[in-house]
């Protein structure tokens, strides 16, 4: 992954277990990737597969039962795991803010969005306090396509894809580095989907936004994203330029996730699933997690677990069936 | 004006429930074995003249409901029952031979003053344990914190009063009985109050006690319910500290349930009221019900009854309104 | 389930409870030393008598044994609260599974009924009711079971509104089974665990009801409950003559098994409606599990 800056944004081997009564969950095993500034990497997978727990452990947001046994997450060159509980409530949202999934409830219901957007830049000492902040929050609001008047109005008055925008805003607030869109636009239809996505870019282009863009949906990452790291059951599976991933994609899974997607331009093709279920990560199989639904599985496969493996400069991937030249 | 429509509904409700009440009042006291009106004939305590103004009154050689024999339709007991509502008139008790409402009103005020410490204290110590037992969920606060309030709910509050009666009377000289020391000269209002803050501190507690544990349940719950929703964990990436988002996002949605919770409880604070008053003997409505139980002094026991319950419907109305004001969702229901 | 009982040792401790309570009531005539029934002759020193060897828990303000008359009372105060709830059950569930069920105007006019009897103070509706009635044991338990169904019925009719619209009764709709049939063989079944806890929770409250009418003197006069053994003291002078033993032991009984209900409704309650398990502010400092990294707190 030479190229020519350091990168803004550096996961090294993180992985993040899940303790339960029904047994420890390896959501997340020996991910690594790397994230630039002005750029935007997609995460890719299907539901289940650790992108959210990835992000979650990120920022140290996970649920009660989540542990971060190994890894660096370097922001800037600065291992975050390592800060004490101040200096992280410090750190977040000012350097790194998330949109989560399905925004709808993301929002306080019973306080009125511009308050919530206030208080994060009073918290993070950017404006004195909350009636000054208002210039500021109507400046937000306007620039994700929300009419700065309606500040004062409470989420349940915002249709789906305002709230949405207006999570978005609240997550520019204190100009962070990184900005984590887990699923921005899942769950809302087609139209919405497209403001989204011309917002997120039209913020790169003039912010020189970083993102981490999380979505199971390829096109999405076909429109806006520079790199893509796939997922599978915990584990990366192919990480590459878009595309690269797109003309050439390397681990079986990926091809499957390509060949899964309908084109448009060819609609009379019959629509492929990917046959078979997620692992289970409390009750995983020896060797590849991928193993049981691969078209190219080999014994090998079912004993020894692929490791993350730079085929090429840049180029990652996680499958025993690929040589030097890419197969 | 969604609002609006809101708050018309819940008050034509209101009148509904209140009409409902004034019905079933009246027919418990005619329909019922033990009627009491038609009994007074036979009562001794009353004089002649009560008497024949009582049947003159009440109507009983007129029809219950409607009038369908001469005169006009609405020329029956019930009617009359109305009337008489409607002027305030509940009648006169067998056992002082006075005007009930006037008995009802002097005792009101010391009614009040019971309920409204007991309910203060309990809903602002049930509010805190239940938000701090919800937010230490699991460690050893909240299992203790839950097991009281366990027992204090599962306490009956007649018999909480004997207990802390005998504890506060033996270890801390506090009085047992009335709302004044008998036969005492006072020196100013001042040196009153303290009195009555004297004899009004065991009762106060044992009010306390027994509405807490389950203010503190509700509150527990409904805290837990919200810490778990999505908008506590963008408060917390945005890097707001524990008691940022207990005070800022948690605290505010849970005293939403607690203000239902309350309306819905003043019946249990009723009940409550009428045995911390006996026990302690407090002069208020819950003991005059007790009294007039035991003495079959049926007017008072019926205005005493149709009192309270009206008091409730009301008290609800206010706490619908309140909630509306707080919760921005409210539209009509 | 199992699982659920292992979480809640609280549950299990309840149910030990109640079982004893079952027991004493149960076998009272061969646990009571004395017979309550039995006329005694009583001189002064035996009325509120100090607890001694013949008499454990000391004696009342007739001389009776007051561990006897605890024993017996225990038969009273759970069969009012048995039976109460019983009935308290069969109403609540049916108009909840109506209302909920069958919806419309009949429906609402249930839910709105429902929403009056919530509204009235209950323990003065029962007062004047029994005391218009008289205080058998039988008008006590009706009483309390026609006023005790307002929160079993909403539960149920939340239960039955969410059931009605599930995968499974469309399918058998569709299959032209009738709605008593699919009320009969699929929501009930589903609703009736949900309903035997609250039962239980119910039985706690109805115990308290029938103490506290005992207790202001609208108990049963043939039979001695634990609120009626409360009455008594309390009327005769336990309090003046320092007889704790007359005014603490009913009390406990009637704690004792309130408590014990609530336990186990509240662990039954849990078991088929687990809630959940965790928040957003937990588990901070566990989070990062590596030694070499500090330990962060929220």
């Amino acid at each position: 992954m030479e190229r020519a800056e350091t990168p803004l944004l550096e996961v090294r081997h993180l992985s993040t277990n899940f303790v339960t009564d029904e047994g420890v969950f390896r959501a997340v095993e020996d991910l690594s990737f790397q994230l630039r500034r002005g750029e935007f990497l997609g995460l890719v997978g299907e539901s289940g597969c650790g992108k959210t727990t990835a992000m979650l452990s990120v920022l140290r947001l996970l649920p009660a039962a989540g542990r971060i046994v190994s890894g660096e997450v370097l922001l800037e060159g600065e291992d975050i795991l390592k800060l004490d509980a101040a200096e992280m409530r410090r750190m977040r949202w000012r350097k790194m803010s998330i949109i989560f999934q399905g925004a709808m409830n993301a929002l306080n219901p019973v306080r009125n969005v511009g308050d919530q957007i206030a208080e994060a830049l009073v918290l993070h000492d950017m404006a004195p306090s909350r009636r000054r902040a208002a210039a500021r929050v109507g400046e937000l609001l306007e620039l994700v396509g929300i009419d700065a008047d309606r500040a004062d109005q409470f989420p349940h008055q915002y249709s789906g894809g305002m709230r949405q925008r207006a999570m978005i805003a609240m997550a520019l607030a204190c100009s962070p580095q990184v900005v984590i869109a887990d699923e921005p636009t899942t769950a809302l239809d087609v139209m919405i989907q497209a403001q989204i996505l011309e917002l997120l870019e039209r913020l790169q282009r003039e912010l020189g936004l970083s993102v981490i863009l999380v979505t199971h949906d390829l096109s999405v990452v076909a429109e806006v994203c520079h790199d893509v790291l796939v997922m599978y059951g915990g584990v990366l599976a192919e990480y590459a330029t878009v595309d690269e991933i797109y003309n050439e994609p390397l681990h079986p899974y990926t091809r499957l996730l390509l060949e899964a997607f309908p084109d448009l331009s060819r609609p009379d093709e019959r629509m492929i699933s990917i046959p078979g279920q997620p692992p289970r990560l409390n009750d995983l199989p020896a060797g590849c997690r991928f193993a049981p639904r691969c078209p190219m599985v080999i014994d090998r496969c079912r004993i020894e677990p692929p490791p993350v493996r730079q085929v090429r400069p840049g180029r990652w991937a996680t499958c025993h069936r690929i040589d030097e030249a890419g197969t | 004006m969604e609002r609006r429509d809101y708050l018309i509904k819940k008050t034509a409700w209101s009148l509904l429930t209140i009409a409902f009440v004034l019905v079933l009042n009246f027919f418990l006291f005619r329909i019922l074995p033990g009627d009491p009106t038609t009994s007074i004939a036979k009562d001794p305590r009353l004089t002649a003249e009560t008497r024949r103004a009582l049947q003159e009154r009440f109507g009983l050689d007129k029809p219950l409901l409607l009038n369908l024999e001469g005169g006009s339709l609405f020329e029956s007991q019930f009617f009359a029952y109305v009337m008489r509502l409607a002027q305030a008139d509940l009648g006169i008790s067998f056992n002082f031979n006075r005007p009930v409402a006037d008995l009802l009103g002097e005792r009101l005020l010391n009614t009040v003053l019971l309920v409204m410490g007991g309910q203060l204290l309990s809903i602002v110590l049930g509010v805190g344990l239940g938000l701090i037992s919800a937010w230490k969920s699991r460690t050893a606060f909240d299992v203790g914190a839950i097991t009281f309030s366990l027992a204090a709910w599962s306490l009956p509050t007649f018999w909480l009063g004997i207990i802390l009666l005998i504890l506060g009377s033996s270890y801390l000289g506090l009085p047992t009985a009335g709302r004044e020391t008998v036969g005492m000269d006072y020196a100013g209002w001042w040196d009153q109050w303290r009195d009555i803050g004297r004899h009004l501190l065991l009762p106060t507690i044992t009010f306390t006690i027994v509405l807490l544990g389950e203010y503190m349940l509700i509150m527990r719950s409904s805290v837990l319910e919200i810490l778990s929703e999505d908008y506590i964990l963008t408060a917390k990436a945005k890097g707001l500290s524990h008691l940022q988002v207990l005070w800022g996002h948690a605290l505010r949605n849970a005293l939403l349930p607690v203000v239902t919770l309350i309306a819905l409880n003043l019946g249990f604070t009723v009940s409550g009221a009428i045995q911390v008053e006996t026990v302690f003997s407090w002069p208020g409505l819950g003991s005059m019900i007790f009294d007039a139980v035991r003495r079959q002094d049926y007017p008072v026991l019926q205005g005493a009854f149709l009192l309270i319950a009206v008091s409730v419907v009301l008290a609800n109305l206010v706490a619908d309104l309140i909630y509306s004001v707080l919760d921005p969702r409210v539209k009509s229901a | 389930m199992l699982a659920q009982l292992r979480r809640s040792p609280l549950g299990v401790v309840g149910a030990f409870m109640l079982g004893l309570a079952l027991i004493a009531a149960t076998f009272a005539p061969w646990l009571a030393p004395y017979d309550p029934e039995q006329t005694i002759h009583v001189t002064i020193e035996d009325i509120y008598a100090r607890p001694s060897a013949e008499h454990i828990l000391g004696t009342d303000d007739g001389g009776n044994d007051v561990l006897s008359a605890f024993i017996f009372g225990s038969r009273v105060s759970l069969l009012v609260g048995f039976s109460a709830s019983l009935i308290s059950m069969f109403i609540g569930g049916a108009v909840g599974l109506v209302a909920g069920f069958y919806g419309g105007r009949i429906g609402n006019a249930l839910m709105r009924l429902t929403d009056i009897f919530l509204v009235i103070p209950d323990l003065p509706l029962m007062i004047v009711i029994v005391a218009m009635v008289g205080p058998s044991l039988w008008n006590i338990i009706l009483v309390i079971g026609i006023l005790g169904w307002t929160g079993t019925a909403r539960m149920v009719r939340a239960q039955a509104l969410s059931l009605k619209e599930r995968q499974f009764v469309l399918r058998a709709r569709a299959l032209g089974a009738g709605n008593f049939h699919i009320l009969r063989r699929h929501i009930f079944p589903l609703v009736l665990p949900l309903m035997v806890a609250n039962t239980v929770l119910v039985i706690s409250l109805s115990i308290l009801s029938e103490s506290t009418l005992s207790f202001l003197g609208l108990g049963d006069p043939t039979t001695l409950s634990w609120g009626g053994m409360l009455n008594f003291a309390f009327t005769r002078g336990a309090i003046s003559a320092r007889a704790w033993w007359a005014l603490v032991a009913p009390g406990l009984g009637i704690v004792w098994v309130v408590l014990a209900c609530t336990l186990v409704g509240n662990t039954l309650e849990e078991a088929f409606n687990p809630r959940l398990q965790s928040h957003h502010l937990q588990g901070e400092d566990k989070m990062i599990a590596s030694p070499s990294h500090i330990q962060a707190e929220g």
